[in-house]
């Protein structure tokens, strides 16, 4: 791809100079102008796969086939163009679309449908991962639910526009002024716009109301849909009975407004879902079996014993098993904890979810993936998740309080004025009034407005919610167990310090730019300078070599190329030595370190009267010096998942609200137990899939700034709640009474909402720690 | 008061077709991908020659 060609439409990740390796966008920050380039080169660059797609392609009426799949690692305009151009440079493609938002690429073509497959090999050969789409029904049915509500939005609105517009002339003129034929053909307007309005829009709240009343239950919807439909039918009979009072504006008002906050939690809801649902795509991903010397690809579910599976290097292990031929590096820190990757070779045992990293590894499965370890932890998982008490949200306590007392004060009203010797026309319309101004669209979009605030909020700083009670379980929190390894710590070694000279740093970063062994890759990151181009070879297990100016340079373990007569002090695996012709010239010592705002974030919890714990895998040494350097002063070190996990559930018992912040396998039963739960984005996919949030970027400050957006959400809640209240207490007296005439109605609908949404937007103001 | 007669229902339609516009452009596809529509202005258009 040249430069040249694509210089003028960079993306808004791309601002100049240099062109990037993968797509050629003008680039400042290194060799590449955004992560998704990054990770598509090194994967064109390693292992490409082949997958058959071809077997859920449609045949479309046209005679064309059509296939869509979820695709990885879209994250500029430039991703986009590669892939479409890619596609349409094929053989008889008709259509091809890249849908950002959904990460789906769809297209059509004509003739074999086997050409599916060439056309998709095409984009995995740019780097960019497919994956057959998972769930489709689920998410269809919930966009489908979203444009339905949309329509019903647009509808009401439509509606409530026009017939404010009436309804003005009404109010603002009397029967004298106006007459009464003009007045009637007002209210028929009115009644021609309102009803097939209120059919239409109003359909999700009767549907939800009548299936709960089929039940035996009562929910929000019951009063919203009795409001809305007493409401039309008693407009109906005023504008028969020629009557000075007509509601079909507020009814129309009441579901425009009513929709827009079911819409906004439908978004939110889906939002979230989809998230979940993309981490689960990735996770239900294929395996390359070898089967009487052919490679297959086989959903890793499908996996049996015995079976031989071949895992490129970058790739993960799909089962537990055997080597039977290579060797390599394995890198276990997801399962373990463990930083450093470890030696594998023929007839070494490996297990699922772990990394291989330097060499191709043929695997003798021994466990199906059902009995494998990584199933285990997603078996006791289920366990601690089904052990969770079920949360009440906020909303849905306040709708079980809320929806008695209106019927109450409906009856109440209608009983009192009969009583009173009025007629029932007269009674039933001050009783309907009132289910009119007790609408709860204050507390209707109290919820949903400040949800949609906060985490368009945490979005932007690379927060992702992916329940939709999540923030709310979260703001209950008062105390933090914290792994270690890949949440305190970067989860990677980078370079400390060492003896070496700065050629020999050149050399040694010019090697290890190569490898993708962890000590290697904080090598090369380490270096800033320009790198020697020279061709080099891994030696699995050992480290790197290569011939440069006629000797023999060699990178690695202190074993092989390391002083021979210095022995051997135990702590020599975090450390690399560089040799020239088997002389060692330099030594490179490693650390992982703390996340760089750690102590900041523990001290701002610790501040903030939140009780914070430590809870690592890892030896009791390292997982104390953690906690000593950031003032952490319950720790528990060398513990199994499941003691994580029986921890977490002590610590509820004793009656503390526990968020579990953690990144390996071995902490998903405990993120899974905990009352909530969050994970970084470089954690193991089912890890991230476990938690109600999970943080981007290799800071620790989303957590803190999460916790305070989440109590500070929960607190607008509340106040919306309470100011719906103060509401109902001023204006229900008056409807009651009989006071309240179509223009209250509308004015005090209309200005609650605004109240409320102002007030969500209060959110927007504060700052959190940075 | 007659004039209302023509008024109401011109007032009406303009409503309904900025209506259906919208649910055109819902049906159409418009509002599937905001953010790849967001990224797609940076695209230059191909070379037609």
């Amino acid at each position: 791809m040249e430069a040249e060609a694509v210089s003028n439409g960079r993306a808004d990740c791309c601002t100049a100079a240099i062109a990037c390796k993968h797509c050629g966008e003008p680039t400042t920050s290194g060799d590449f102008c955004c992560v998704g380039c990054e990770a598509a080169h090194s994967a064109s660059h390693s292992a490409t796969t082949f997958t058959a797609f071809s077997s859920i392609a449609h045949k479309q009426d046209n005679g064309d086939f059509r296939l869509e799949l979820s695709v990885e690692g879209i994250h500029c305009a430039a991703c986009i163009r590669l892939i479409e151009n890619a596609v349409a440079a094929q053989e008889g493609i008709t259509h091809v679309r890249v849908n950002m938002t959904t990460e789906r690429l769809s297209y059509s073509w004509q003739g074999p449908v086997e050409l599916g497959d060439i056309i998709a090999a095409s984009v995995v050969k740019l780097g960019y991962k497919l994956h057959a789409p998972g769930n489709d029904e689920a998410d269809n049915s919930s966009s489908a639910q979203e444009k339905a509500l949309l329509k019903a939005i647009a509808v009401a609105g439509f509606a409530a526009g026009n017939l404010m517009l009436i309804s003005v002339g009404l109010w603002t003129t009397t029967t004298e002024t106006m007459g009464m034929a003009t007045r009637d053909f007002f209210h028929w307007v009115s009644a021609l716009i309102a009803l097939p309005t209120v059919i239409y829009s109003g359909r999700p709240f009767f549907k939800s109301a009548l299936s709960v009343l089929k039940e035996g239950h009562t929910n929000m919807d019951v009063p919203i849909s009795l409001a809305v439909i007493l409401a039309s039918i008693m407009s109906v009979s005023e504008a028969l009975r020629h009557g000075e009072h007509v509601y079909f504006d507020s009814a129309a008002m009441l579901l425009f407004f009513l929709l827009i906050g079911r819409y906004l939690d439908a978004r939110a809801k889906g939002k979230a879902r989809e998230s979940a649902s993309k981490l689960l795509s990735k996770l239900a991903g294929t395996a390359a079996v070898l089967e009487d010397g052919q490679l297959q690809r086989v959903p890793i579910r499908e996996l049996k014993s015995g079976m031989t599976v071949v895992v490129a290097a970058g790739e993960t292990i799909p089962a537990d098993g055997k080597i039977t031929k290579g060797e390599s590096d394995v890198d276990l820190s997801l399962i373990s904890g463990e930083t450093l990757p470890e030696h594998a070779a023929k007839g070494g045992e490996v297990f699922a979810g772990t990394l291989n990293l330097t060499g191709p590894l043929e695997i003798a499965v021994t466990k199906a993936s059902e009995n494998s370890l990584l199933s285990e932890i997603v078996r006791m998982m289920e366990v601690a998740e089904q052990g969770a008490a079920k949360y009440v949200r906020l909303a849905d306590r306040a709708a079980s309080l809320y929806t008695p007392v209106v019927h109450l004060f409906g009856a109440l009203t209608f009983a009192g004025w009969w009583l009173l010797g009025a007629e029932w026309q007269v009674a039933l319309l001050h009783a309907v009034t009132v289910l009119i101004i007790t609408c709860p669209c204050a507390l209707g979009l109290a919820v949903p407005v400040v949800q949609v605030l906060a985490s368009g909020k945490l979005l932007k700083n690379g927060v992702l919610l992916k329940s939709g009670d999540a923030l709310e379980r979260l703001s209950g929190i008062d105390t933090v167990v914290f792994d270690k390894t890949g949440t305190l710590t970067i989860g990677r070694p980078a370079l400390l310090g060492g003896d070496y000279s700065e050629e020999m740093m050149r050399l040694a970063a010019s090697l290890a730019v190569h490898s993708r062994h962890p000590l290697s890759k904080a090598l090369s990151e380490a270096y800033e300078g320009t790198l020697i181009d020279i061709s080099v070879s891994e030696v699995p297990g050992k480290g790197l070599k290569c011939i440069h100016d006629g000797d023999t340079v060699k990178i690695g373990s202190r074993k092989w190329c390391g002083p021979r007569h210095i022995e051997d002090t135990g702590t020599s695996a975090l450390e690399l030595w560089l040799s020239v012709n088997d002389d060692p010239k330099a030594h490179f010592t490693f650390a992982d370190q703390l996340r760089a705002d750690a102590f900041h974030v523990v001290e701002a919890l610790q501040r903030a009267g939140i009780n914070t714990h430590l809870l690592s895998g890892d030896r009791a040494i390292v997982a104390n010096e953690v906690a000593k350097k950031l003032s952490i002063s319950t720790v528990q070190a060398e513990v199994t998942p499941t003691e994580k996990c029986e921890y977490l559930n002590a610590l509820k018992v004793s009656g503390s609200k526990v968020l579990m912040v953690g990144d390996g396998l071995n902490d998903a039963p405990a993120l899974a137990a905990a009352d909530a739960s969050m994970s970084p984005s470089s954690a193991i996919d089912i890890t991230q899939n476990t938690a109600d949030i999970v943080f981007q970027g290799d800071k620790l400050s989303p957590v803190y700034d999460t916790l305070v957006t989440a109590r500070r959400s929960t607190a607008l809640v509340r106040q919306n709640f309470a100011l719906a209240i103060l509401y109902n207490i001023i204006a229900v007296p008056l409807a009651v009474l009989g006071y309240v005439t179509p223009m209250i109605a509308a004015a005090a609908m209309s200005g609650s909402s605004l109240v409320v949404i102002l007030n969500a937007f209060r959110l927007r103001s504060k700052r959190a720690l940075s | 008061m007659s004039v209302l007669l023509f008024l109401v229902p011109i007032a009406l339609l303009l409503g309904l077709i900025g209506l259906g516009a919208f649910l055109w452009t819902m049906k159409n596809g418009q509002y599937d991908d905001l953010d790849g529509a967001a990224h797609r202005i940076l695209i230059d258009d191909e070379d037609e020659s």
